[in-house]
């Protein structure tokens, strides 16, 4: 009945590990902060770290989900515009008088609406991502700016704006990190431990071989699309909020600045590769860089000619261990059987 | 035997090595003008990488190769073509949106005056290859949308027009349906007569008997034997091949059959297939016959699930399941092995473990949290009861063999022990000596309980393992023969004619 047993993994656990693309990613956002921490006046204050994660908080939110519909194969680029429309709506609403905690629900329900339209014109519909959501890109932000016109709503509540700059106790980190914690978790969980996380991983392999499986392929794209636009409405509030202020076109452009934090933590655009904890890496990494440089002067634009490189770089670098991690275990598969 | 002078193509000792792996350890062949020449071996034993270094795909390393008597090494395909080397393939690639004949001219187009492209005589050439070869293909259509038989003929033709000496086909039967596969045998033969060298590369025996004079041999990168046809049998050949008597290729065992499984009534898809019923019994083997393209795999799909129909009802064990629906259909108790093992079976770039986890993973969820510790702890039994060779459950499927690979699709769905086992061509592409063994294990399950339908355009295939036969003809049911009944020609006949032999 049974044969030998075949080893679970080729590798060791450390190898595992601490060679993967994530290991990576995490080892630099490390060497690059204290770097900083010793070399690069105020870089070790409290302050920056507190800056760097406010700064960095939508693209964290909205890395989350991107990363789920980029192994899936997919892309959504209208979430830059799902936070301005979600921005315009939460000011709209406000200055209209509507309570706040109403008015932050049907923000994130326009999220929510914004989701299904995409991932219904993907899922069912069967349209190309990239098309949908540069069509929706500019129809979101039309819809955004056509609501507030050029006007700003800036007469939001303190009590709410407050919160988004409240660090806990003295350690620098904002408070607003814990809710990213909670959903970090989520979205860890949902891709790495449930069986809805290996379907995402089969349909970016192989859409046809994942419903030969019994993959619901369909309703998994719905629901991934229908996660980005949520959350891109959340990263829409918190934004808002922070800057105490709602326009049309808040965030413009942000879809290109979390696509390339996915990238840069190590997921492929092509699907089916990725983790989760690289991503959130990626972001931090150019959160910390940005910073970094800030402090030592240089200027906007060469800080983004630089995360650029790095990009570019990253990307190379995966060919290229690839290419090494090939090499050396057909060396050592010869080796062992010679 | 043929003397080295007369050889069209004569390779000896040809090594190659890809870094440290040896793909072609000592190859040898010898093909003499105006003579088909079948190569045959088991996966892996080096005739594709013999083919390559003809093809100037590779280079050797070592050893002699000679066209004509005059040495020859080729750097690149260019040159092979050049030195009159055509190699067709299993599946041509050829462009889909240009016409027949721009596909035959490619890069080479007849130029007329001030160095325009003359499609007239473009076209005139394209109609004279094909009436030399007695096909009918309108050479101004696109290559979209033709069959895998058209498109060879395609490659034929490009073939000859380069007036190539030496015409190499690896595996071309392996998608083409009898009618086809006729019409291929009797181009080839054509090209023999012209005097032209033809190696023919199949893993279907009676094929190989059909239309070639000689066959070699080679396992594990070697060359074991030539013989001519004439003077040789299947189980000969087979046992050069495998290093070992194969006793019985086809071993179905009598097994005690059960209640009704798989019951479909009055199945319908317009234009695709028409009122098909039938059942499948515990512990049976239904072996569902007939051409390419007659239906069979899209009632397989139909039944699973993942292709919709219009009319008609699927039961399993009495109840209904709804169409167009796989995870119904795998919670009713089927499990489907589809015929494109690298695009449907299996997700190439997942691990051995992952895919076989592909199906089972939900229940395996306890608390909600699925973790890689215990898909390896379910998965492992499975594969290590396949035998699946691997070094470890994270390995690629895509660094296996066919044969292994089909052992890890087969473990994935006999994970979720399933009542209904619908296989569409079991053992397509792989070595003799794993077909041996999946027939073995389809058989054994059967005799567990078990309902087995099995898709094969293999006839030996479903005459040696299928309890019944079914022939489907141009979509529909044209026999339902006991395996008492079924004899090759009976099959042949329902499946070409389309007759009503039993309702």
């Amino acid at each position: 009945m049974s044969a030998a047993t075949i080893p679970a993994y080729a590798r060791p656990v450390w190898r595992r590990v601490l060679l993967s693309r994530e290991a990576a990613v995490i080892a630099l956002v490390a060497v690059v902060y204290l770097y900083g921490y010793s070399n690069i006046p105020y870089f070790g204050d409290t302050l920056t770290l507190t800056y760097i994660l406010i700064d960095m908080t939508t693209i964290l939110l909205i890395a989350l989900p991107m990363t789920l519909v980029i192994v899936t194969g997919e892309i959504d680029l209208s979430i830059a515009s799902v936070v301005g429309l979600s921005s315009a709506v939460l000011g709209l609403l406000v200055r209209d008088g509507v309570a706040m905690p109403l008015a932050v629900l049907i923000a994130l329900v326009v999220g929510v609406v914004c989701g299904l339209f995409n991932g219904f014109l993907v899922a069912y519909v069967g349209l190309p991502s990239l098309a949908v959501t540069i069509g929706t890109l500019a129809l979101f932000r039309g819809v955004a700016v056509g609501l507030l016109g050029t006007e700003a709503v800036t007469d939001f509540p303190t009590s709410w704006t407050e919160q988004t700059s409240r660090i806990i106790g003295s350690t620098g980190i904002p408070t607003f990190m814990l809710v990213f914690a909670a959903l970090a978790a989520v979205f860890i969980a949902l891709l790495h431990f449930s069986p809805f996380g290996r379907g995402i991983y089969d349909i970016g392999l192989s859409t046809e071989a994942a419903e030969f499986s019994g993959v619901n392929v369909q309703r998994t794209k719905l629901i991934l699309f229908v996660l980005t636009g949520t959350v891109a409405a959340l990263a829409g509030i918190f934004y808002t909020l922070r800057f105490g202020s709602a326009r049309g076109d808040n965030a413009t452009g942000l879809e290109l600045q979390v696509i390339a934090a996915v990238l840069l933590g190590g997921v492929s655009i092509f699907g089916g590769k990725g983790k989760l904890p690289g991503v959130i890496a990626g972001v931090l990494l150019i959160g910390v860089i940005s910073s970094a440089l800030r402090l030592e002067g240089v200027t906007v634009n060469v800080i983004n000619i630089i995360i650029g490189l790095l990009l570019v770089l990253s990307v190379l670098s995966t060919s290229f261990l690839t290419w090494i991690s090939d090499s050396v275990s057909r060396t050592k598969r010869s080796t062992s059987s010679h | 035997m043929v003397s080295p002078a007369q050889a069209a193509l004569r390779l000896s000792d040809v090594s190659k090595s890809f870094g440290p792996v040896v793909a072609l350890r000592s190859g040898s062949l010898e093909v003499a003008a105006g003579s088909i020449h079948a190569l045959v071996g088991e996966n892996g034993a080096g005739k594709s990488t013999l083919v390559k270094i003809v093809a100037g795909v590779h280079r050797r390393d070592g050893g002699v190769f000679e066209l004509d008597g005059q040495a020859a090494d080729f750097g690149s395909t260019a040159e092979s073509k050049a030195a009159g080397v055509a190699v067709i393939y299993q599946e041509p690639t050829l462009f889909p949106d240009l016409s027949v004949t721009e596909n035959i001219f490619m890069g080479r187009q007849i130029l007329g005056r001030m160095r325009r492209i003359d499609k007239a005589a473009m076209y005139a050439e394209a109609e004279r290859l094909f009436a030399g070869l007695g096909v009918h293909i309108d050479p101004r259509r696109p290559a979209l949308g033709l069959s895998i038989a058209d498109q060879q003929i395609i490659e034929i033709a490009k073939a000859i027009s380069l007036d190539a000496k030496v015409l190499i086909m690896d595996e071309p039967t392996a998608a083409l349906s009898g009618v086809e596969v006729e019409r291929l045998f009797t181009v080839a033969r054509q090209l023999r007569d012209e005097g032209r060298a033809l190696v023919f590369i199949s893993h279907r025996f009676d094929e190989v008997f059909e239309l070639c004079d000689t066959v070699t041999v080679m396992r594990d990168g070697s060359y074991i034997a030539t013989r001519p046809i004439a003077g040789t049998s299947v189980a000969e050949m087979v046992a050069l091949m495998v290093g070992r008597e194969v006793a019985e290729l086809f071993p179905k065992q009598e097994a005690e059959l059960g209640e009704v499984v798989l019951e479909v009534t009055g199945l319908e898809s317009t234009g695709v297939f028409h009122d098909i019923s039938f059942s499948v019994r515990r512990g049976e083997i239904v072996g569902l016959a007939g051409l390419v393209g007659a239906g069979r795999s899209e009632i397989a799909r139909a039944v699973f699930g993942v292709d919709p129909y219009e009319a008609g009802r699927v039961t399993m064990k009495g109840v209904a399941v709804p169409a167009k629906n796989p995870r119904a259909a795998i919670r009713a108790g089927m499990a489907f092995i589809p015929e494109d093992r690298r695009k449907q079976g299996l997700v190439t770039e997942a691990s051995v473990a992952q895919n076989v986890a592909g199906v089972i993973r939900r229940g395996l969820a306890r608390t909600g949290l699925l973790t890689r510790g215990a898909e390896n702890r379910a998965v492992g039994p499975w594969a290590a009861r396949l035998e699946v060779k691997t070094s470890a459950l994270d390995a690629p499927a895509r660094t296996m063999s066919g044969g292994n690979q089909q052992k890890v699709v087969i473990a994935k769905w006999l994970a979720t022990e399933p009542d209904l086992l619908i296989i569409d061509e079991p053992t397509r592409g792989i070595d003799v000596g794993t077909k041996a063994e999946v027939h073995r294990l389809l058989s054994e399950l059967a005799g567990q309980g078990l309902a087995v339908l099995m898709i094969s355009s293999e006839l030996p295939e479903v005459l040696g393992m299928a309890d019944r036969v079914l022939v489907i003809s141009e979509g529909r049911l044209t026999a339902d023969l006991s395996r008492a009944e079924a004899t090759p020609e009976r099959v042949m006949h329902a499946a070409t004619h389309g007759s009503q032999e039993v309702a």
